[in-house]
Formats: C-alpha cells, structure tokens, sequence
C-alpha cells in the first residue's frame, strides 16, 4: 500500500438551495498521492480544487465514486478519527485556525482532542514546535506573531497529530513575501526530512514548481497532471486554462518565441540563469 | 484607540498569590466575599480589610492599579449609599421636607460601600494574578460536577477560550474597519448620541459578517483537528495544588473564624 490517498471516479455535487438546482463541482476525478510525494494542486478560482482537497480528510463525502485513505473508505464515519489523524489539514488564514490563547495550548489540541496522555502530549507539543522552529514562542499569545508565523502555529497543531500527509489549502495566500519563504521552507522541510507527504493548493506557480508533481483542475476535471517541467513547458495550454507560468519559464518562452535556442522547460531560478549564461556566451562566441 | 482596552488584565509575576493553583484562588476569592456579608461588626470589617491588604502587598501588584479597578462602579456604589441613607428607619439626622437622613442609613451605607470596594478590589486581585487562560481552566475544572445535571461545562469553557482568543482579533478588525468607513467619509466622532449610534452600523455589519466567516471556518479547522467536544478529551497542562494552596486555605480560614468569633462577642 504504497497510496496515502486515492480518488476513484469521484463525485460532488451540492444542491443550491433557493434554485432546487444541482451544480456540479468534481466530475470524475481520479488521483493518487504516494506516500512522501509534494503534489501541488494547481487551479483558478472556482475550479472545485479545495472542494477536492475537503474530500481528503473526511470533511466532504462524495456524491459518486470513491475516496480511500490509507486504505479507509472516506464514508466510513466509525474510522474519521483515524482518517483526520492520518491527514491533516491547513487552511488560509493562520487566524481563524488557531483556538487557544497560547502557542502552546494551541499546537496540544489535537492531541487533548485525541485523548493522548498529559506527558506525551508535552513531548509532542515541544516536538511540533521545534519541528516548525517556533520553539522559543511557546508561551506567546497568537496575536502577538506574524502571519507566517502564525502559519507555522498552524501547521505545528496539524504535524502534532503525526499525520501522514497533509494538505495545504493555499497555505501563503493571505502572508507577505518573508512569511511565505518561511513556510515554504517549513513545509519542505517536513516532506525531505520527516517524509511526510504534502498536498499543496496554490495560486503561486513558483510553489507549484518545487512540487515532485503537478495537478491541474479546471471546471471540476483533472486536466493537466504530471512533473512540473512537463506542465510548465506547456505554455499555452496553461494560459488557456487561465493559469500562469513561473517567472522564468514566461521569460525563456518569451526569448524562444523571438526565435532564440532556450529549452521549454526552465523552471527555477538556477536553471534560467544557466540557461542565460550559456546563450550570452554563445551570442558573444558567434559574433 | 481600541488597543488600550484590555479584558481579564492580567500582570504576570512570581509572586506567592500568582503561583497559587487558581482553582484555590477562586474558591479562596468566593470565600472572601462571603466572608465581607458575614461581617456583623467595625472588628470584622478590620479583620477583612487587613486580610485585603495583606493580600494584595503578597502580590506585588502596586495598591493604586487594584484600587483603579473600582473606578466604574462608583456609580453604583452612590447610588446603593444614597438609597441606604434616606430609606432606613432610626434615629433622625437631619430632615429635608419629606427625605430624612438617619444614623443607621449613614452607617449602613458606609458598611455596603466598603463591602462593595472590597468585593471589587478583591475580584479584581483575582484577575490581575491569575491569566485568563488558567481562569478558564479552573472554571472548567471547579464546575466538573456540574456535567451530572447536564449543564455543558466543558462548551462553556471552550465558549469562554475561543472568545478570548479572538478579542485582539477582532479590536483589531473594528479598527480597520473604522479606518476604511472614515476613508469613505463616515463620520463617527461628531453629533448627538442618536447620531453616534446610528453611524455605528456601518462597522458593526462588517464586523458581524466576518465574525461569522471566520467561526465557520474556525469550525472546520477545529473539525480537522479531531474536536468532538469534551468526551474523552485530555488536558497538556495539569493543575495541582501545592503547599501554597494550604497556606493560603489555612489563612483564609484563620480570618473567617476571626471574623466569626469578632460577631458572636462584640
């Protein structure tokens, strides 16, 4: 069982209330994430890509088809608890995750939750917030952090649990530009040294670039999917699905269509400043 | 300007009153104030103020800041003296038409007022020792035998965390809502009281609409943390009383038999 989760032709509709009219959010939709995979879940507003990432924790139950987690059908309701704990879930806005008035008490209430002992509650609590390096602000009010840090409370409270994976619902959407380096670090951190598996939604396509593979949903279908180089070298496709491309893959797409030699599929920093290098160093050479 | 206000202040420090486990601390408190409407007499009212002050000199909480605590309810404090002082019967003081002062009002309505202030003064000792967050806990702890009879403790006191958590969260949402209504022009500091109230509206709506959002989403980000109300649900931090908590039990205990003793013989 090498699948933390697994969507089989899912699924989801709800009804509008006022209008007794059925709209459909997921139309059969089949992933898979492995376990100690970085997914990014790409997608413009409205796409239904949270509804997709609520199905994996339990939160919304498909309307057709079928969502396993570690093996557990979503819709067995006796095993949530096992469900919840074996994927966590972080949302937007680091304020409106955050119960306790503490740090600390904060990052312990899954576990108080989960009626885990006083004294391992303790040891995993300090472990959460070493994990996310936020050690020192155990005993701070929430409201005196920044937003990213914040943001790490919050995945502190969610990696407490020891999930297997956890899903990020645009985790650096409401941060500025430092917190969300300091929780894109966190995050990758928790996949490369604690394996855990990460699901990230995101409107940021540099995010989306780190991942080992990439989703694409657009009007409640998978579209695209695939490594971030495959995805990103198509361009135009993107566009037409209203998403854009890492700065440097527009930039090499932008010199390649002026009939320059640069490869399609740039897609971070060091490669685009290679790739550059070598293409200044050839113009000089030919001249 | 909302960020002066503060709810539940709470001075941190190490003092004997502030290490006390704060469920004695809340038992110890009550005591007291039955202790100040058991009082018969002049002695019994020394014997508490004395308890009073030595209290708060134990908790190293400056005099004037616990005394400042008594300062919104000095209305209320008037008004009971005043009522005292012309409705009881006795020996005549002074007359004005039909209103009489007697000697007994004078004297019952000094009495109220120093329960009054000390009542205060000591709640508020109360609260200026022990963080919100231990207050709620030993609420929640102290009212356990109440789940027999069905009343939702374990609810309420997470009712009470949650609206601690949010106050800074909220003041701080007004204060940007108050800004954006003034940039739109709204003019929230002049005109009648009536005027006042009305250019209220726009900002409590706002406020309302995204206090809703927000529970709704709290609500699901405490769902996916595995909350399910208080069954079977553990605490990281355990309460314990120590040798301090006896201290302090024993003195109280001292004053209440003074005090009890200062009634039947004076």
């Amino acid at each position: 069982m090498n699948q933390i989760i697994k969507t089989q032709h899912l699924r989801f509709e709800y009804i509008r209330e006022d209008e007794n009219e059925h709209i459909l959010v997921l139309d059969n939709i089949n992933v898979q994430i492995q376990k100690g995979e970085f997914v990014a879940i790409l997608g413009h507003n409205g796409s239904g890509k949270s509804t997709l990432a609520k199905h994996f924790n339990a939160i919304l139950l498909p309307t057709e088809g079928l969502v396993m987690v570690d093996g557990i059908d979503t819709t067995q309701s006796e095993r949530l608890f096992d469900i919840r704990q074996k994927v966590g879930m972080v949302f937007q806005n680091p304020d409106n995750q955050i119960v306790a008035t503490i740090v600390e008490e904060d990052v312990a209430f899954a576990l108080e939750n989960l009626g885990v002992a006083p004294s391992e509650i303790r040891r995993r609590v300090d472990e959460a917030l070493k994990t996310v390096d936020m050690y020192e602000f155990r005993e701070h009010a929430p409201h005196q952090l920044s937003g990213g840090q914040k943001q790490r409370i919050a995945i502190a409270g969610i990696i407490a649990m020891r999930p297997e994976c956890i899903v990020l619902d645009e985790p650096t959407a409401m941060l500025d530009p430092k917190g969300r380096q300091e929780v894109l670090k966190t995050i990758m951190d928790l996949n490369q040294n604690e394996k855990t598996t990460v699901a990230i939604i995101t409107h940021y396509m540099d995010e989306a670039a780190l991942a080992d593979r990439v989703i694409v949903i657009d009007h409640g279908k998978v579209v695209m999917e695939g490594k971030p180089k495959e995805i990103f070298s198509q361009v135009e496709q993107l566009k037409s699905l209203g998403l854009d491309v890492p700065q440097v893959t527009e930039l090499c797409y932008l010199l390649r269509q002026q009939g320059m030699p640069v490869p399609v599929d740039v897609i971070t920093e060091e490669e685009c400043v290679e790739v550059l290098t070598q293409l200044l160093q050839s113009d000089i050479k030919g001249d | 300007m909302l960020k002066d206000i503060t709810i539940g202040q709470y001075f941190p420090g190490k003092s004997f009153l502030h290490r006390m486990d704060p469920r004695m601390k809340i038992i110890l408190t009550t005591a007291f104030i039955v202790l100040l409407f058991i009082v018969g007499n002049w002695m019994g009212f020394v014997i508490s103020i004395g308890f009073l002050i030595t209290a708060i000199a134990v908790s190293q909480i400056p005099f004037l800041l616990v005394l400042k605590g008594v300062k919104p309810i000095i209305p209320l404090v008037i008004f009971t003296s005043v009522l005292n002082i012309f409705f009881v019967d006795g020996q005549v003081l002074l007359s004005i038409g039909f209103l009489r002062i007697t000697l007994e009002g004078v004297l019952l309505a000094l009495k109220m007022t120093i329960r009054i202030i000390c009542l205060i003064m000591g709640t508020s000792l109360l609260t200026y020792t022990t963080s919100p967050i231990a207050l709620t806990d030993a609420i929640e702890r102290l009212l356990k035998p109440l789940n027999k009879i069905r009343f939702p403790v374990h609810e309420m006191a997470m009712m009470m965390t949650i609206a601690l958590r949010f106050i800074p969260t909220l003041i701080e949402e007004t204060d940007k809502i108050m800004s954006a209504q003034k940039a739109r022009g709204a003019d929230l500091e002049s005109g009648n009281l009536l005027q006042r109230a009305k250019a209220l509206v726009p900002i409590l709506i706002p406020l309302f609409v995204s206090a809703f959002r927000r529970a709704e989403e709290l609500a699901l980000a405490m769902e996916c943390r595995c909350y399910h109300g208080g069954e079977g649900r553990t605490r990281m931090r355990q309460l314990s009383m120590s040798r301090l908590d006896f201290y302090g039990a024993a003195i109280t205990a001292l004053c209440f038999i003074a005090v009890i003793v200062a009634n039947l013989l004076l």
